[in-house]
């Protein structure tokens, strides 16, 4: 870790990241103004000493809402590159122990399959039937990470599976799967933390596109997608309710981007180890 | 090269088809009735019963899935509920706003990535080289939509250089196709962003090999022996990656055809959601699936042409 900071780019990504991330949590507890109440006689204020950010078309504080839609934008990202490390992980664990077994065939067909739908094509299907809202954006982008976690412990395994302390293993009698979690799993963490960092930015803009056309979060809930949409109209005279959303999900992602190339770098001499 | 060809046009009829199993168990598993779904809570028993009938309700679940998948491969898409046409009269319309947006789109791409990312690692280290790192990084992190807002209150409110949406129809090539330039241009950003990064580094991968040292010893100019060695190499990575950026294009498309006011398949399928007009969403989705199956098994036939190691490989 201590290595990581020494890196600007980590750096400079960890600040812009973990921003918004302390923002959704101060957010918990306190934010300048609530973002559920209308004050219509304040709306559409630029931004000066009292609101900061300004006000949107029903008087709520731009800067307050943008800290509450933080939770939203992070929570949906999160569980997102949770469900794609829980199930797909174990999954390219297994199809790596044995490969080229019917296992290993079905599962990385079955990745094919869900790489061949665009995130927002699942997204569409399942708001289509089960109806918009921020916990199936996260199924939609969850189902979507599950085949790149599952490809990625799938390649790093399979290098992992021909090493001697892995035959050691082998031969001291331990189970394929014992040898899955115990030694291969601890391996493969980084490239993990790596793929992570990155999905989680990804998860970032695919919450925020989903929210924009109005297929995530729904109202009362702030987020920054759905502030973008509500923004569109009135973009030529209050152009700060389009800026600072905006903003916010370009400095997230950029920042959460930048972190995870530094910790690729960081990573990379002994990936290079590894392939020889 | 012919059993490779033949392979792979297995493997995208299996894709097909497990595509089209799996598009219509998700719409099946909706709890309840999809005809009482569709009507709402006021529609007569009679109403139901005819919408159940209409899409075969009364029908065993296999046979409801070879009558929907039978009248695919035939061109019959079902009947739209809500506008009482067929879906492929409705799509054909459609798919010429659609299909042109995400080819322009990567067309510019391209034409965008490729000079910067070979530029880049051409003169790795230099403040050219920065200049695209960063630019790169920043276009995969502005999220298209908003950069389109921008663009439209920008370029075409304040100075009136493009439409700010509509799509005046292909009667008018010329007009119809600078409908689509600034849409095609957003949404190429971030893809031509991400293939200039793979780019460079499959450039700069080639550029550490053997043979370039060989072919700059025989007396190959850098220009040369970039052009003519190292380009082609670095291809299969930036042909996958182009591959791939298709499907993102096209599924992208849908949000951008939003805010253009583009009438293609996207706003198509807001409607029909909408609208629980499922006939039209299973089968739209069904067909992008289509499309981005078909572009990875053309982009894999294009890598055997481009490298016969793969070739032999399968």
């Amino acid at each position: 870790m201590k290595r990581a900071f020494k890196m600007p780019g980590f750096s400079v990504g960890f600040i812009m990241a973990f921003t918004f991330v302390a923002a959704a949590l101060i957010s918990f507890f306190w934010t300048p103004y609530g973002t559920s109440g209308v004050d219509i006689v304040n709306k559409l204020h630029s931004p000066d000493a009292t609101n900061w950010f300004g006000t949107d078309h029903l008087g709520r504080d731009i800067f307050s809402m943008i800290m509450v839609g933080a939770r939203t934008s992070i929570a949906v990202a999160i569980v997102a590159v949770g469900i794609g490390v829980l199930l797909g992980v174990p999954l390219g664990l297994a199809a790596a122990a044995r490969k080229g077994s019917l296992l290993d065939e079905f599962i990385m067909r079955g990745n094919d399959l869900i790489f061949a739908f665009p995130a927002l094509l699942i997204a569409i299907l399942i708001t289509a039937v089960f109806g918009p809202s921020a916990i199936n954006a996260i199924i939609a982008i969850g189902i979507f990470n599950i085949p790149v976690f599952a490809r990625l412990s799938r390649a790093g395994a399979l290098s992992l599976w021909t090493r001697d302390f892995v035959l050691a293993a082998r031969v001291s009698g331990k189970s394929r799967f014992r040898i899955s979690f115990e030694h291969i799993l601890p391996n493969i963490t980084n490239l993990l933390i790596v793929q992570g960092t990155i999905q989680f930015s990804l998860g970032i803009l695919a919450e925020a596109a989903l929210s924009y056309i109005g297929l995530g979060a729904q109202p009362p809930i702030p987020s920054w997608g759905r502030m973008l949409a509500d923004s569109q109209t009135m973009v030529s005279f209050a152009p700060h309710l389009a800026l600072f959303p905006g903003l916010a999900i370009v400095l997230t992602v950029l920042g959460l981007n930048l972190m995870g190339d530094a910790l690729r770098d960081l990573f990379d001499p002994k990936l290079r180890r590894d392939r020889q | 090269m012919l059993i490779f060809t033949l392979k792979r046009l297995l493997s995208l009829g299996l894709s097909l088809i497990a595509a089209s199993v799996a598009i219509f168990f998700v719409v099946e598993i909706i709890p309840g009735d999809p005809a009482r779904l569709m009507l709402g809570i006021n529609a007569t028993q009679d109403a139901v019963d005819a919408l159940r009938t209409q899409m075969g309700l009364d029908q065993g679940l296999l046979a409801r899935y070879w009558l929907w998948a039978s009248g695919l491969l035939q061109g019959d898409f079902g009947i739209s509920y809500t506008y009482r046409v067929p879906v492929a009269e409705m799509v054909q319309g459609r798919v010429w706003v659609s299909l042109p947006l995400a080819l322009y789109a990567l067309l510019l791409s391209t034409l965008i990535a490729f000079p910067i990312g070979i530029i880049a690692a051409a003169k790795r280290g230099s403040w050219a080289d920065w200049l695209v790192m960063g630019g790169t990084q920043l276009g995969v992190a502005i999220p298209n939509f908003w950069f389109a807002m921008i663009m439209v209150s920008i370029l075409a409110i304040k100075y009136g250089l493009f439409s700010a949406g509509g799509f005046p129809g292909w009667d008018e090539p010329l007009a119809a196709l600078k409908a689509l330039t600034l849409p095609a241009f957003v949404l190429a950003l971030p893809q031509a962003s991400i293939l200039a990064r793979v780019m460079r580094s499959s450039l700069l991968d080639t550029l550490s090999e053997d043979f370039m040292r060989t072919a700059r010893a025989k007396g190959r100019t850098a220009r040369g022996a970039m052009v003519h060695h190292a380009l082609r190499n670095a291809m299969i990575p930036v042909l996958t990656i182009i591959g791939l950026q298709f499907s993102f294009l096209l599924a992208g498309a849908i949000i951008i055809e939003k805010i253009f006011f583009l009438p293609g398949l996207g706003s198509m399928i807001f409607t029909a959601i909408t609208q629980r007009d499922l006939i039209v969403v299973e089968s739209v989705v069904m067909l992008l699936v289509f499309a981005v199956i078909l572009v990875t098994f053309l982009v894999d036939i294009t890598y055997a042409l481009v490298d016969p190691r793969l070739r032999r490989r399968a």
